[in-house]
């Protein structure tokens, strides 16, 4: 079993149990969080931005391309700013800290 | 006493809608009546990913089948609102049920428009709405079939992406003189059929299918300029009509979809709508209009289900699309109409770059391909009505965003 801890955008916090081999968007919108995710996951659209918690930003690996775009030019970008949908929860991932970016 | 609310429509704004309630803390019943087997799935992905076998479906469900119990969410699968009594406050199911309601939320989205012509009832002649639609489609596009598709818009051209790259014989036919010409501009429209020209794909523009041939299976698809083609499957994708029937017969206002205002409330105050389905105002644009996406839909839910919770939040969005074929990456932003001057940045032959679309100067729509900065920074200045110098627009040394 691997958690992930969050924080929504009331800023409260919560953990879940995060299944494997899905990526962090799905976990979050299976478990009902906040987070609009609009294209699905298919790196179109940056509805379902999260912070990484800066103790996790190097196990979780840098931005691809695409995503690298579409964060940069959200006004509440920040260093530990990733799409969920392109981050795969592991087993490596057990612990992921992670708080909702707000909606643009 | 308990509150019921009914959703009529388990799509992407049903669905988004459900979720919506109860995140908002509405504790009352919810009943959500679907005509397909489903929970609420997106349907983006059927032309793309799940057509090509590189997504499983139940990947594609907004929620997992198993928090609608979970939230209380009484969901009836296969099943058909026929009717609803706006005085009694019911609706008639296909079930011969009577359910009550409090609040009705109409979230019944569109149906594919079908092609009337001699034949088209042959086995193997497909529209592409639902997941069953993808799985017929898929278990019939074999490496060397010949596939021939009819509507070279969105759908037609994302399956065409998918069938030439799984080894079919594809033929697109488009009934006018260029793909996609309704949202996009000619430019983009001939970039799009050349890269599809390029991969392999035979596209005929101005063709009117006339009919279908062919012993129990189609065999043929025939043209008004006596031309034909051989075809192993067809897949037809002629756009969408509105599911408004029903609005319509309890006498809810209807004009190109259910009227609603800017909180997706009809006619009658315990009635809402959203979605493909609606016609609504949008403060932006200036203007009503009824669209097809999911933008819409997920937003329109929101807001119709934070009204029947009491908080009320304008709709007001730049409306946003988005089409994947091969390696590239199409985001719409905005409506662009005929007239538009067109600023091309960026050089089509680097398949890396923007159409934009100004009004009298002002930014009102883009097409970007694989420009995501631009697709990005082109919403919010859409949204400003940013007026755009040209020759500087197509300067793609200088950002969209400091423009």
């Amino acid at each position: 079993m691997a958690k992930i801890f969050i924080t929504n955008r009331e800023g409260e916090q919560s953990e879940i149990e995060g299944e494997i081999g899905i990526s962090v968007m799905e976990n979050l919108r299976d478990n009902d969080y906040e987070l609009e995710a609009i294209c699905g996951g298919q790196c179109s659209c940056a509805t379902c931005h999260i912070y990484v918690d800066g103790a996790w930003t190097a196990k979780v690996g840098p931005r691809n391309d695409e995503e690298n775009e579409l964060l940069e030019e959200l006004d509440c970008v920040q260093p530990g700013s990733r799409l969920s949908c392109q981050i795969e929860f592991t087993e490596d991932l057990d612990g992921l800290t992670l708080t909702i970016a707000p909606d643009e | 006493m308990t509150q019921t609310i009914i959703v009529v429509g388990a799509g992407h704004a049903g669905g988004q809608a459900v979720s919506t309630l109860r995140q908002k803390g509405f504790d009352g019943r919810i009943i959500m009546i679907g005509d397909e087997p489903w929970v609420p799935y997106e349907r983006p992905p059927l032309s793309k990913a799940v057509l090509a076998g590189e997504l499983e479906l139940e990947r594609t469900f907004l929620k997992k089948e198993a928090w609608y119990p979970e939230k209380q969410i009484d969901f009836r699968p296969n099943t058909r609102v026929t009717s609803f009594d706006r005085r009694a406050k019911t609706v008639t199911t296909s079930q011969g049920e009577n359910l009550a309601y409090d609040k009705l939320l109409l979230a019944t989205g569109t149906r594919v428009r079908k092609l009337q012509a001699p034949g088209a009832k042959l086995e193997n002649i497909f529209y592409l709405r639902d997941i069953d639609d993808t799985v017929s489609i898929r278990k019939q596009m074999k490496p060397g079939a010949n596939v021939v598709i009819v509507g070279g818009g969105y759908i037609g051209l994302e399956v065409a992406a998918v069938a030439v790259k799984m080894g079919c014989h594809v033929t697109v036919l488009e009934g006018l003189d260029r793909v996609m010409s309704r949202v996009v501009a000619p430019e983009v429209s001939a970039f799009y059929h050349k890269v599809h020209t390029d991969a392999g794909v035979i596209i005929k523009t101005g063709m009117a299918v006339t009919g279908f041939e062919g012993q129990g299976k189609v065999e043929r698809v025939l043209c008004a300029d006596d031309s034909s083609f051989p075809a192993d499957l067809v897949i037809i994708g002629v756009g969408v009509i509105p599911n408004v029937e029903l609005a319509a017969e309890g006498d809810l206002a209807v004009d190109n979809g259910i009227v609603v205002d800017e909180f997706c409330q009809t006619s009658d105050a315990n009635i809402w709508a959203a979605g493909d389905c609606t016609n609504h105002p949008n403060a932006l644009l200036g203007r009503r209009l009824r669209l097809e996406s999911v933008q819409n839909a997920v937003d329109q839910a929101k807001t119709a289900a934070g009204a029947m919770c009491g908080e009320l939040k304008e709709y007001s969005e730049i409306p946003w699309f988005w089409s994947d074929q091969y390696d590239l990456k199409l985001q719409i932003a905005g409506l662009s109409e005929p007239g538009d001057e067109v600023v091309i940045r960026g050089n089509p032959a680097d398949r890396k770059f923007s159409a934009l679309y100004l009004r009298d100067g002002r930014f009102v729509a883009i097409n970007a391909i694989n420009m995501i900065k631009d697709f990005m920074a082109a919403k919010k200045l859409i949204a400003e009505g940013k007026h755009l110098d040209t020759v500087r627009s197509a300067d793609t040394e200088v950002a969209l965003k400091d423009m």
